[in-house]
């Protein structure tokens, strides 16, 4: 039989021993963590969208749609422009017709199952458009829910879907806030935005970056001081989208405003 | 302990077994934590290389120069200057192997992108000349009356009217 003495100090040991993280029996070993702080990465890919310089185009989106053969005519997109439309009363609509592969050529706006708005230009409180795509987040939520390790960031702050390993379960394309990701119609596995990597190691732009003849898109690389991306992130008032969530989307805007989600 | 108890867990543990083995046989040796740690990291390296691979399929302008210099000076000194071949006339993919693969797209939806009229000021859509896409000559096609290339190239109109 155990004593109540024996009983309190094997109690004691066992929810000590069950509270103590994994972690902290790890030997501390300084020349790994130096090598973590020297690896240092060289390059870290990001997006700035000037809103300001959008008009609407979509040329971005058609470039994207071909350059990653994301199924043409399929209601699907990689990026896309959304219209906004705040009227002096107060009322906001927002529209992004097939997600603007074929740009913004009339006033009227889709409000889907309420028709097509028409907006009398002396109601115009504020029109701008605003182009969208993977924000490459820092902590991609979509990347934390994939139970098959199908979806990663890479060294260079890419968020990649290896559609050789993806399962299709969709966990992803509900984890993120932003809603960029869909399934591919002819894959048939997650599929986003990747800055269109190949072009990127190549030292090239990205499809959309190339085809928007305003300079509204650019992307750059965040850890090269000399980059004008990085500059204008840098010493600009540039904002991010849900910041609140914690994401840090590697996506920065100019001209956002709360109408904006 | 009694025999009955101890068969379920070798069972058990059997099943572990093989599916530690199956793991070994079927995980890629570059299936693993990589540069972004676990959380974030955790991945087939390979699958890196596979999206590299993509094609690239515009080619950017830059591309076109060689071959139609004269088309390229012609759009560069204008106000659609801004504007990539590829934007209009297809991705270049193929392009001189197959010369078919390139559009010349006249239709007046690829103009209204831009010009058709949109009234608003928080976007530099206002600024470009815009006209109504209904009443504007809707039966006719824009490069009737002007030039793509150069919108500014003088004459242009009068010799449609003549």
């Amino acid at each position: 039989m155990m004593n109540r003495r024996e009983f309190c100090k094997r109690t004691i040991l066992i929810a000590g021993g069950v509270a103590l993280p994994l972690a902290a029996l790890e030997l501390f070993d300084p020349r790994r963590l130096m090598a973590e702080k020297e690896r240092g990465e060289k390059v870290r890919w990001v997006f700035l969208v000037d809103t300001y310089k959008c008009v609407g185009c979509g040329f971005c989106v058609k470039a994207c749609k071909i350059e990653n053969e994301t199924t043409y005519d399929a209601n699907v997109s990689r990026t896309w422009v959304e219209r906004y439309v705040v009227t002096k009363d107060g009322r906001t609509l927002i529209d992004s017709p097939k997600a603007a592969r074929d740009g913004f050529t009339t006033a009227r706006i889709d409000q889907n199952a309420h028709g097509m708005a028409e907006v009398k230009e002396d109601e115009i409180a504020k029109g701008f458009f605003v182009p969208k795509l993977c924000n490459q987040c820092d902590n991609p939520p979509c990347v934390q829910v994939c139970p098959v390790g199908a979806t990663y960031s890479t060294a260079d702050g890419v968020v990649l879907v290896d559609r050789k390993w993806c399962i299709g379960c969709g966990y992803c394309v509900m984890g993120c806030p932003y809603g960029v990701r869909f399934f591919h119609p002819v894959y048939h596995v997650a599929e986003k935005c990747n800055f269109c990597y190949h072009r990127l190691k190549q030292g090239m732009k990205t499809a959309c970056v190339d085809a928007c003849p305003f300079g509204a898109r650019l992307v750059g690389n965040l850890l090269d001081p000399d980059d004008p991306v990085a500059k204008i992130i840098a010493t600009e008032r540039v904002s991010v989208l849900k910041e609140e969530y914690g994401t840090k989307p590697q996506v920065f805007y100019r001209g956002l405003t709360m109408e904006v989600k | 302990m009694k025999n009955h108890v101890w068969r379920p867990l070798y069972i058990a543990l059997l099943l572990v077994a093989v599916g530690v083995v199956a793991g070994y046989i079927l995980v890629p040796a570059d299936f693993g934590v990589h540069e972004r740690g676990y959380m974030y990291g955790w991945y087939r390296k390979s699958n890196e290389q596979e999206w590299q691979a993509v094609s690239v399929k515009y080619r950017t302008g830059a591309s076109c120069i060689p071959c139609h210099r004269d088309k390229y000076d012609d759009i560069k000194n204008s106000p659609h200057g801004t504007i990539s071949c590829e934007n209009c006339h297809g991705p270049l993919l193929d392009h001189p192997k197959n010369p078919v693969s390139l559009e010349i797209n006249r239709s007046r939806s690829l103009c209204l992108r831009c010009h058709a009229r949109l009234p608003y000021n928080g976007s530099l859509r206002a600024a470009i000349r815009g006209i109504n896409p209904e009443t504007h000559h809707p039966q006719a096609e824009c490069m009737m009356c002007h030039y793509p290339h150069n919108p500014k190239r003088p004459g242009q109109k009068r010799e449609v009217r003549s």
